[in-house]
């Protein structure tokens, strides 16, 4: 019988020891970025080591380099919060000159990708740097305990927009950083999710072997920033799928009008409410008592698909 | 053979990025030093550098683009000024830490604001405290080799710290003077090739840089930051002397000029030499016993060749453009903290003088010179001084 290669490659890069939260989202990003970008280079270059790691200030990175110990079974690099980006085309430049073969991954959290290294990442974009950028999308400034960011959802609570009386917690929409890649027209452009490990390794894959810039944002609940239990952090990234609230979807050279979407409903209707996607999370648990502004988050998820071209239906 | 070209500072800082041959070079234009970048666009679109020149969109990702690629191990230069400098500082600090010989050129600018396009040492002396090694040059000849020679010393195992060079915004960055133009073999044997030991991002060799440090742990790696910065002193020394042999040209941590029998020496740096060295010769016609010092190396500051200065005079004059506002100039304190502990010590008096780009004429350091008589006779009044400020409009 022939022996089928396992469809997740068994070499690891991020190494069990790091000091992440039992069930962490974004730890398992790492874990599954890094075997596919293995994997992509293995068969691109023959060499499934044949990649550096630039990393921005944030959770991921304090987690995985506290001196004199490393999670890190590649090169990697870590030097500020806002410029992973600027950062990673130093890397690649020096790669290319020293005659390397193989690519340059940055990873930065939501706050150092959508708001302080937005800059950078444009820049990185724009100069067509042989990069694979992951934003891993915790949704809030996890590092420096649980501040909003530009990424936050609507309603959502952290400890700068905390509801009360004058507030619904975060009042501002989603910010999509993907939409803000793809106006760069670069080769590849897509979000992911934990929930689905195939699609994420699949996309990161795909990234990884494209020549140019690749720009991915990736859902990963956070244990205390979303406050869920550790072992409920694949269920709400799944739900959230299932609600509408997270698209999968890629975008190619910056073709807007030809997104191919992942696990959409045919029919444009979500089956599942999103009070279900809620309910499981501490940091709505006071919008749960606020039908209005139940209501307007999903006017606004509506006019995100509408932005991606679809007209949806929530329940 | 040298040749000899007829070059602005910002040219002379460009060929020394060419004679030394860095691999990647990031850079973002800020004036002064716009034409550094331009002609290093030049030199590679022309293929005459073989480097990788990368049009980052701003200078915090030009300084950062060079740590990534100083980090993979690859020789890296960059340029900029002022505010420019300024958006750096956050990484300036890093690349230290890091111990990346990355150099940088500065064509000293002012600080806003009010904006100002003028020389003054603001900006660099405002990184003073970030680890990096840090060069004045007081001519256009000086721009250039004092980068090569940054190379040198910012590379050694001995040191392994980012280093700059500042030369002054318009009077060197745009002013055409004579400037001879080193052999690149002779270059080549002086630098030699960059391979680090200690930094570079092989997937053959996997490495973790740019930890997290617990207070465990990072205090010990800042000592070492200054430990490093120590043996700079030695090293600079044996690279100003290679680079004698090597190209004739004589450089010294502190220039002294007509210092020998002097009661009041005027210390300064940058251009602002050349116009202090003819003041000097004005005054000793006069009768005058004054001399000046020119300081080459800021950091390491050089302490003991400023002791054996004071042990010359009555009074160290210091001519500086830059302030620390509420204490004094930096110059000035540095000077001072050399000088603490000595037995015996001269009067130290502070000018704050030439900012944005403010001529400093004879009749100021006139002015300056004679508070420092008045104070060799009747005693200190104050120490920081203010010179050629225009009264009438405060
Ligand atoms: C210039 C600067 N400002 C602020 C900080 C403090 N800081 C470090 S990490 C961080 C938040 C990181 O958030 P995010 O990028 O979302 O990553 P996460 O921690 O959620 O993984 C902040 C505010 C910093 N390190 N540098
Ligand atoms: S705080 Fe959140 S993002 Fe950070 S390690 Fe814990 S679960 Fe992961």
């Amino acid at each position: 019988m022939a022996v089928r290669k396992p469809p997740i490659t068994t070499r690891e890069y991020w190494a069990p020891g790091h000091a992440a939260c039992a069930g962490c989202g974004c730890a398992i990003i790492m874990r599954l970025a890094t075997k596919a970008f293995s994997e992509a280079m293995e068969e691109k270059y023959g060499d499934p080591d044949a990649f550096a790691i630039a990393h921005a200030t944030g959770c991921m990175e304090v987690v995985s380099a506290v001196f004199p110990y490393t999670a890190w079974k590649a090169p990697w690099i870590h030097v500020a919060f806002e410029n992973a980006a600027a950062v990673a085309s130093g890397v690649e430049a020096a790669w290319k000159k020293l005659g390397y073969k193989g690519k340059i991954l940055a990873f930065g959290g939501d706050g150092g990708t959508a708001d302080i290294g937005l800059q950078a990442l444009s820049g990185m974009l724009e100069r067509r740097h042989n990069v694979v950028y992951i934003m891993y999308d915790n949704e809030a400034y996890m590092n420096t305990g649980i501040q909003r960011s530009s990424s936050t959802p609507y309603g959502a609570w952290t400890t700068t927009s905390p509801p009360g009386k004058y507030s619904i917690g975060e009042d501002k929409p989603k910010k999509w950083v993907a939409l803000i890649a793809a106006a760069h027209q670069i080769p590849y452009v897509a979000t992911a999710s934990i929930a689905d490990p195939y699609d994420l390794y699949r996309k990161v894959k795909k990234a990884a072997k494209i020549d140019g810039p690749a720009f991915l944002q990736i859902h990963g609940p956070c244990v205390p920033g979303w406050r869920i239990p550790p072992e409920k952090t694949v269920e709400v990234a799944k739900l959230a799928i299932e609600t509408g609230v997270w698209p999968l979807f890629e975008i190619e050279n910056g073709d807007i009008r030809n997104i191919k979407f992942q696990r959409f409903p045919k029919d444009g209707k979500f089956k599942k409410p999103i009070e279900e996607y809620l309910k499981l999370q501490g940091r709505f648990k006071h919008l749960l008592k606020n039908p209005e502004a139940i209501q307007e988050l999903k006017e606004q998820i509506k006019e995100m698909w509408r932005v991606l071209g679809k007209e949806v239906e929530l329940p | 053979m040298p040749m000899k070209k007829v070059m602005k500072g910002n040219e002379a800082a460009a060929w020394a990025a060419k004679l030394a041959k860095p691999k990647v070079i990031a850079a973002f234009p800020i004036t002064p030093s716009t034409l550094v970048p331009e002609k290093i666009s030049e030199f590679v679109a022309n293929g005459e550098l073989d480097a990788e020149f990368i049009k980052v969109e701003s200078e915090h990702s030009a300084i950062s683009a060079c740590v990534g690629a100083s980090a993979a191990g690859v020789r890296t230069f960059t340029a900029t000024a002022s505010q420019g400098l300024a958006l750096m500082h956050e990484i300036l600090f890093i690349a230290a830490g890091m111990r990346l010989p990355i150099v940088m050129a500065i064509g000293n600018r002012a600080l806003s604001a009010p904006i100002n396009i003028w020389n003054d040492w603001q900006d660099t002396i405002s990184e003073r405290d970030t680890g990096w090694i840090q060069f004045y040059a007081e001519n256009n000849q000086e721009a250039l080799d004092l980068i090569l020679i940054a190379f040198k010393v910012a590379e050694d195992e001995r040191v392994l710290l980012p280093a700059m060079t500042g030369f002054d915004a318009f009077i060197l960055t745009h002013t055409v003077e004579p400037v001879e133009i080193p052999d690149q073999e002779l270059v080549d044997e002086f630098l030699g090739e960059y391979k680090p030991k200690h930094a570079y991002l092989d997937p053959k060799r996997p490495i973790t840089q740019g930890t997290l440090g617990f207070p465990a742990h990072y205090m010990e790696a800042r000592y070492k930051v200054w430990e490093a910065m120590e043996n700079a002193r030695e090293v600079i020394k044996e690279a100003f002397e290679e680079f004698e042999k090597k190209f004739g040209r004589k450089y010294q941590m502190v220039e002294e000029y007509k210092t020998d029998d002097a009661e009041i020496i005027m210390i300064t740096m940058g251009s602002l030499a050349g116009t202090l060295k003819e003041f000097v010769d004005k005054k000793r016609e006069e009768g005058v016993k004054i001399g000046a010092a020119k300081i080459t190396v800021y950091r390491p500051f050089p302490i003991e060749e400023i002791r054996a200065l004071a042990k010359k005079a009555k009074v160290l004059a210091i001519l500086e453009k830059d302030v620390s506002f509420g204490s004094g100039g930096a110059v000035f304190a540095d000077v001072a903290r050399s000088l603490i502990n000595e037995k015996e010590k001269p009067i130290i008096l502070d000018f704050i003088i030439g900012l944005g780009g403010r001529d400093v004429t004879f009749e100021q350091l006139e002015e300056a010179l004679g508070i420092a008589e008045k104070a060799i006779k009747e005693g200190v009044e104050e120490d920081v001084y203010w010179i050629g400020l225009r009264k009438e409009i405060l």
